[in-house]
C-alpha cells in the first residue's frame, strides 16, 4: 500500500541530506510524531513507551523484593502484595518482553537492513503502535485504580470468581495482542515482499531470520490468546459454563490454551534476543558468523517446536501418557538453543573483539542464557519438574530467560544502535560500569533463588518460613544492585540525548548490515539514493579510518584495519 | 557445596526420594560440565584475541560440518537419557501400590482438611510411618497444588474432580506442606504439617481424632479445639481483632448489619447456618469468602457455638 508512495524521487533526497537532515529534525512538532508512518520513529515512539513500562514494572518488582525483606513482609497486606506481584508480572511481560525487541529495534532496523524505504504496510505499523498504547492505558489503570489479583497467567477458576478488576485487564491485554500480531504481520510481508534484488534468504542478516521466526509466531499464536480471553470474559461476563466446573466447565481447559500461547511467547521473548547476538557478536568480533545455516534454521526449529511444548507448564496436573510426550518435546527445544550458543562461541575463535558495553552484553547474555537454558533441563525432566514446579526455582529459571537473555540483549541492542538512531554518543565508561553492575545483581538477585526453589519455597508467597530469609535478603539485595544499574543507565542515556558528543560517521563499530552504510542519522527515506549492496558479515572492505573514528567501505588495502 | 545433597534439598524422607535426587545431581553435574566448558571456552577466546593494536582478525572457516554435528549429537544423547530417566523415575513415583492407605484431601481457600476412613479429620497430615499412603484429593472453591518437599511430591488439587498422589516415608517425624497453587489472598498461609508416626502413634491418634467432642473434657474444650482444627482462626480472631473475617470477641447475642440490608442477630440459628450456608447472610462490610462447613457434625457445631457463647461473656 503506501510504501509505493515512498518511493520519492532522488533529487529531492539528494537535497534533504545536503542540508543535514534526518528522520529525526526533518518536520517537527508533536504532531509530526504522532501521525508519523516512519518505521524509525515509530520505533522511538516504542522506545519511550517501553521505557515507560519498564520503569513501573521494575518499580513493583522492588516493591516485592522489599515486601520479602522478612518472611510476614513490611508494610503491604497479604491483597496489596498480590496486586504488586500481579502488577510486576503482567507489565514486564505483556508491555515490555513481548513487544520488546521486535517492536523497538525490529522496526528501527528491520527495513534499514533490507536496504528498503519502510516496512510493507506504515499505517498498520502506526496502528500497532497505538494499539500497544490503549492496550497498556486498559491494562495500567486496572490494575493501578482497580487491582487485579490473579497473577499474570489469570488461572481458572480463580480469575473467573475473583472481584477484582479482571475483565478490563483481560480486554488491555486482548488489545495488546492485536498490537503484537499486526507487527508480526508487518514484518512478515516486509521480508517476503521487499528484499532487495541480491539478498536471498541465505544472505539476510540474522537479526532478520530472528524477527522472521518471531513473527511467525506472533500471527499464529496470538489469536489463540485473545480467543481464550475472550472466552473468560463471556464466562464472567455472562455466566457461560467454560472453565469454571461450578459452572460444568473444566478449569484445566484454560490452562492448555493459556499455555499454547504463553509457551510460544516465551520465544516471541528470546527469539529477537537470539537475532541480536548473533549481529553484535559477529561485528564486535569482526569475524563472518560461524554456522549460519545452522543459526538461521535453529530460529525456525525453535519456532516450530515452540507450539507443542506447551504442557510442560501442567506436568502436576496431566496424566503419565500426556507428560511423557510434553517431555519429550520439551527436550527437543534444548538442542537448537546450544546449538547456537557453540556457533557464537566459535565466531569468537581468530576474531579482533573489541569490548565495548554491546559486546559486554553479548558475552552477558551468553553467561546468563546458559543458565537459563541448563536449568530449562531440570524442569524439562518429569521427575525433577514435580519436585521444582511452581517453587522459587521456575522463579528464577523463566527470569534468567526473560530478563537475563532477552533485557540484556535488549539493552545490547540499545547501546549498539543507539548512536545511529540519534546521532548521539553515550559515555562509553558509564556504559561499561552500568553493564557490570546490571550483569552482578541479577545473578545476586536470581542465583540465590534457584536454591530457594530446591528447598521447597512455593512462588507468590506473601509470607514465608524463617529457613528462607537469608536466601531471600541475598536476593533482595541483587535486586537494588539491579536497579541501580538500570538507573545508571537511564541518566547517562538521557545525557546523551540532551548534551551527548554527536556522531557523524556512518559506521562506527564496524558493521556489515546496510543500516551502517547509510547516513547517521538515516535520512527520512533511510538511504540517500540507491541502497548500496553488501553481503552481510563480510567485512573485508569495512575498514578502520582513523581520520573520522568509524568505518568505511572502501576496497583500498592501504587502510588496515585497529 | 554444589553437590552436597543438603545445599540443595530438604533431607529426603520418602521412599522415592532417592532416585530423583540422584537424578537431579546427574542433570546438574552435566550442566556444570557444559557451562564451564563454554565460559573457559569463551573467556578463553575473548582474552587471546581481544583487539590489540596492530593485530587483526585472522581467517578461519565459517562453518565445519564435522564440528556441528558432534556438538548437536552428542548433547541430544544426553538429553534422551535425561529424558528417559525423569520419565520412568516419575511413572515410579506415579504408579500406586495396591495396599495403599487412603487419605481423603480437601482443599479450600485457604486450608487443608485431610478425612480418614473413621472419620476422623484434621487441618495437619497425620499417616503412619513405614506404610504406602494414598492421598485423594479435590477442591472446593479454585485449583491448589499440594506440594511436600521432603517427599519431592507436588499434585494440583482441582475442583470438579479428583487428583491422586502417593508416598512412603520410613522415618517418623515432622514435616512441611505448602499450597503451591496461586489461589487468593491466603495463599502462602495455607500450610500445614505432615506427621509420620509410628502405627502404634498413629491408630491412637486417628481413633481419638475421629471423636473430639467425645474425647475433650467438656463440650467447650471441644468448641476451643474446633476453632483452631477447623481453620476458623484463620479468618476470626478471638481478641477483638478483624481478619478476613469479623471477631468473635463478645459477638454472640448481639446484632449486625447484613449486606444487602436487613439485621440479624447471632444466636445459635445464625451460627449453625454461617456454618452451613455461609453466603446466606453476608456481613455488611466483608467479603463473602467464607468457606463452608457443610460435613461438619451436629455435635461439632454445638461445640463451636458453646465455644462462641463463652466468649461473647468475656470468658
Ligand atoms: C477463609 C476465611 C474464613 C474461615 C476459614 C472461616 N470464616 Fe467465618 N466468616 C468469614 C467471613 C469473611 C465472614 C463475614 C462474611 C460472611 O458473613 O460471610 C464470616 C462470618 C462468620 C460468621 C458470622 C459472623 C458475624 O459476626 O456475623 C460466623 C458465625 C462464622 N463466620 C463462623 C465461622 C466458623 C465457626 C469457622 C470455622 C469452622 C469459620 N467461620 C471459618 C471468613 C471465614
Ligand atoms: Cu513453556
Ligand atoms: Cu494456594
Amino acid at each position: 500500500m503506501s510504501s509505493e508512495a515512498h518511493v520519492a524521487d532522488g533529487s529531492a533526497v539528494h537535497a534533504e541530506h545536503e542540508t543535514g537532515e534526518n528522520y529525526l529534525n526533518c518536520s517537527h512538532g508533536l504532531r509530526s510524531w504522532l501521525l508519523t508512518l516512519d518505521h524509525k520513529r515509530i520505533a522511538v515512539m516504542y522506545l519511550a513507551g517501553l521505557a515507560g513500562a519498564l520503569f513501573l514494572g521494575g518499580i513493583m518488582a522492588l516493591v516485592v523484593r522489599l515486601e520479602l525483606w522478612t518472611g510476614d513482609g513490611l508494610v503491604l497486606s497479604d491483597d496489596l502484595y498480590n496486586h504488586a506481584f500481579t502488577l510486576h508480572g503482567a507489565i514486564m511481560t505483556f508491555l515490555f518482553i513481548i513487544p520488546g525487541i521486535p517492536a523497538v529495534f525490529g522496526n528501527f532496523a528491520l527495513p534499514l537492513m533490507l536496504g528498503a524505504k519502510d516496512v510493507a504496510f506504515p499505517r498498520l505499523n502506526l496502528l500497532s503502535w497505538y494499539l500497544w498504547i490503549t492496550g497498556a492505558v486498559f491494562a495500567i489503570v486496572s490494575m493501578v485504580v482497580g487491582a487485579v489479583d490473579t497473577g499474570w497467567t489469570f488461572y481458572t477458576p480463580y480469575s473467573t470468581q475473583t472481584s477484582t478488576q479482571v475483565i478490563n485487564m483481560t480486554m488491555g491485554v486482548f488489545i495488546l495482542g492485536f498490537s503484537s500480531i499486526f507487527t508480526g504481520l508487518n514484518f512478515v510481508v516486509t521480508i517476503h515482499k521487499l528484499r532487495p534484488a541480491g539478498m536471498t534468504w541465505w544472505r539476510m542478516p540474522l537479526m532478520l531470520w530472528g524477527l522472521y521466526a518471531t513473527a511467525i509466531i506472533q500471527v499464529l499464536a496470538t489469536p489463540v490468546l485473545g480467543i481464550t480471553l475472550l472466552l473468560l470474559v463471556a464466562e464472567r461476563a455472562l455466566g457461560v459454563g467454560i472453565f469454571d466446573p461450578s459452572l460444568g466447565g473444566d478449569p484445566l481447559l484454560y490452562q492448555h490454551f493459556f499455555w499454547f500461547y504463553s509457551h510460544p511467547a516465551v520465544y516471541i521473548m528470546i527469539l529477537p534476543a537470539m537475532g541480536v547476538i548473533s549481529e553484535l557478536i559477529s561485528v564486535h568480533s569482526r569475524k563472518t558468523i560461524f554456522g549460519y545455516h545452522a543459526i538461521a534454521l535453529s530460529s525456525v526449529a525453535i519456532a516450530a517446536f515452540s507450539f507443542i511444548v506447551w504442557g510442560h507448564h501442567m506436568f502436576t496436573a496431566m496424566s503419565p501418557m500426556g507428560n511423557m510426550i510434553f517431555s519429550a518435546l520439551t527436550f527437543s527445544v534444548s538442542i537448537p538453543s546450544a546449538v547456537k550458543t557453540f556457533n557464537w562461541l566459535a565466531t569468537l575463535y581468530r576474531g579482533h573483539i573489541r569490548l565495548n558495553a554491546p559486546m559486554l552484553y553479548a558475552l552477558a547474555f551468553i553467561f546468563l542464557f546458559g543458565i537459563g537454558g541448563l536449568t530449562g533441563l531440570f524442569l524439562g525432566a518429569l521427575a525433577t519438574d514435580i519436585h521444582l514446579h511452581d517453587t522459587y526455582f521456575v522463579v528464577a529459571h523463566f527470569h534468567f530467560v526473560m530478563v537475563g537473555s532477552t533485557l540484556i540483549a535488549f539493552l545490547g541492542a540499545l547501546h549498539y544502535w543507539w548512536p545511529k538512531m540519534f546521532g548521539k554518543a553515550y559515555d562509553e565508561t558509564l556504559a561499561k560500569i552500568a553493564c557490570i553492575l546490571v550483569f552482578i545483581g541479577f545473578n545476586v538477585t536470581f542465583l540465590p533463588q534457584f536454591v530457594l526453589g530446591t528447598r521447597g519455597m512455593p512462588r507468590r508467597y506473601h509470607n514465608f518460613l524463617p529457613e528462607f530469609q537469608g536466601l531471600h535478603q541475598a536476593s533482595t539485595v541483587g535486586a537494588f544492585i539491579l536497579a541501580i544499574g538500570l538507573f545508571l543507565i537511564l541518566v547517562y542515556l538521557w545525557k546523551s540525548l540532551v548534551s551527548g558528543k554527536k556522531v557523524t560517521v556512518d559506521n562506527p563499530w564496524g558493521g556489515s548490515s546496510l543500516e551502517w552504510l547509510t547516513t547517521t542519522p538515516p535520512p527520512h527515506y533511510n538511504f540517500v539514493g540507491e541502497p548500496p549492496e553488501h553481503d552481510v558479515y563480510d567485512y573485508h572492505d569495512i575498514r578502520y579510518d582513523a581520520a573520522i573514528d568509524g568505518y568505511v567501505l572502501s576496497k583500498n588495502e592501504g587502510d588496515a584495519a585497529r | 557445596m554444589f553437590f552436597a545433597q543438603g545445599f540443595w534439598f530438604p533431607d529426603g524422607a520418602s521412599t522415592n526420594t532417592g532416585d530423583h535426587d540422584w537424578l537431579f545431581h546427574f542433570i546438574l553435574a552435566i550442566s556444570a560440565i557444559f557451562f564451564a566448558l563454554i565460559i573457559a571456552v569463551g573467556t578463553a577466546f575473548v582474552l587471546k584475541y581481544r583487539r590489540r593494536p596492530g593485530v587483526s582478525a585472522e581467517k578461519s572457516p565459517t562453518h565445519n560440518g564435522t564440528l556441528e554435528i558432534v556438538w548437536s549429537v552428542i548433547p541430544s544423547i544426553l538429553i534422551v537419557f535425561i529424558f528417559y530417566y525423569g520419565f520412568t523415575t516419575y511413572l515410579a513415583s506415579r504408579t500406586m501400590p495396591p495396599e495403599a492407605f487412603e487419605v481423603q484431601v480437601t482443599a479450600k481457600k485457604w486450608s487443608w482438611e485431610f478425612n480418614y476412613p473413621n472419620s476422623a479429620q484434621d487441618p495437619d497430615l497425620y499417616v503412619p510411618a513405614g506404610k504406602a499412603i494414598r492421598l485423594v484429593m479435590t477442591s472446593e472453591d479454585v485449583i491448589h497444588s499440594l506440594s511436600i518437599p521432603a517427599f519431592r511430591l507436588k499434585q494440583d488439587v482441582v475442583p470438579g474432580r479428583y487428583t491422586d498422589s502417593w508416598f512412603q516415608c520410613d522415618e517418623p517425624g515432622t514435616y512441611n506442606l505448602f499450597c503451591t497453587e496461586y489461589c487468593g489472598t491466603l495463599h502462602s498461609k495455607m500450610l500445614a504439617k505432615v506427621h509420620v508416626l509410628p502405627q502404634a502413634e498413629f491408630d491412637d491418634w486417628v481413633e481419638k481424632a475421629a471423636d473430639i467432642v467425645g474425647n475433650a473434657p467438656s463440650l467447650l474444650a471441644a468448641g476451643e479445639i474446633l476453632y483452631h482444627k477447623r481453620g476458623c482462626a484463620q479468618c476470626h480472631s478471638i481478641t477483638g481483632e478483624t481478619l478476613t473475617g469479623p471477631s468473635f470477641l463478645g459477638s454472640f447475642g448481639t446484632e449486625r448489619a447484613i449486606s444487602g440490608g436487613g439485621r440479624v442477630t447471632m444466636d445459635e440459628n445464625y451460627v449453625r447456618e454461617s456454618l452451613v450456608n455461609p453466603q446466606a447472610k453476608v456481613v455488611a462490610g466483608f467479603q463473602p469468602v467464607m468457606p463452608t462447613f457443610k460435613g461438619m457434625k451436629d455435635d461439632e457445631i454445638t461445640a463451636i457455638i458453646t465455644y462462641l457463647k463463652s466468649l461473647a461473656k468475656g470468658e
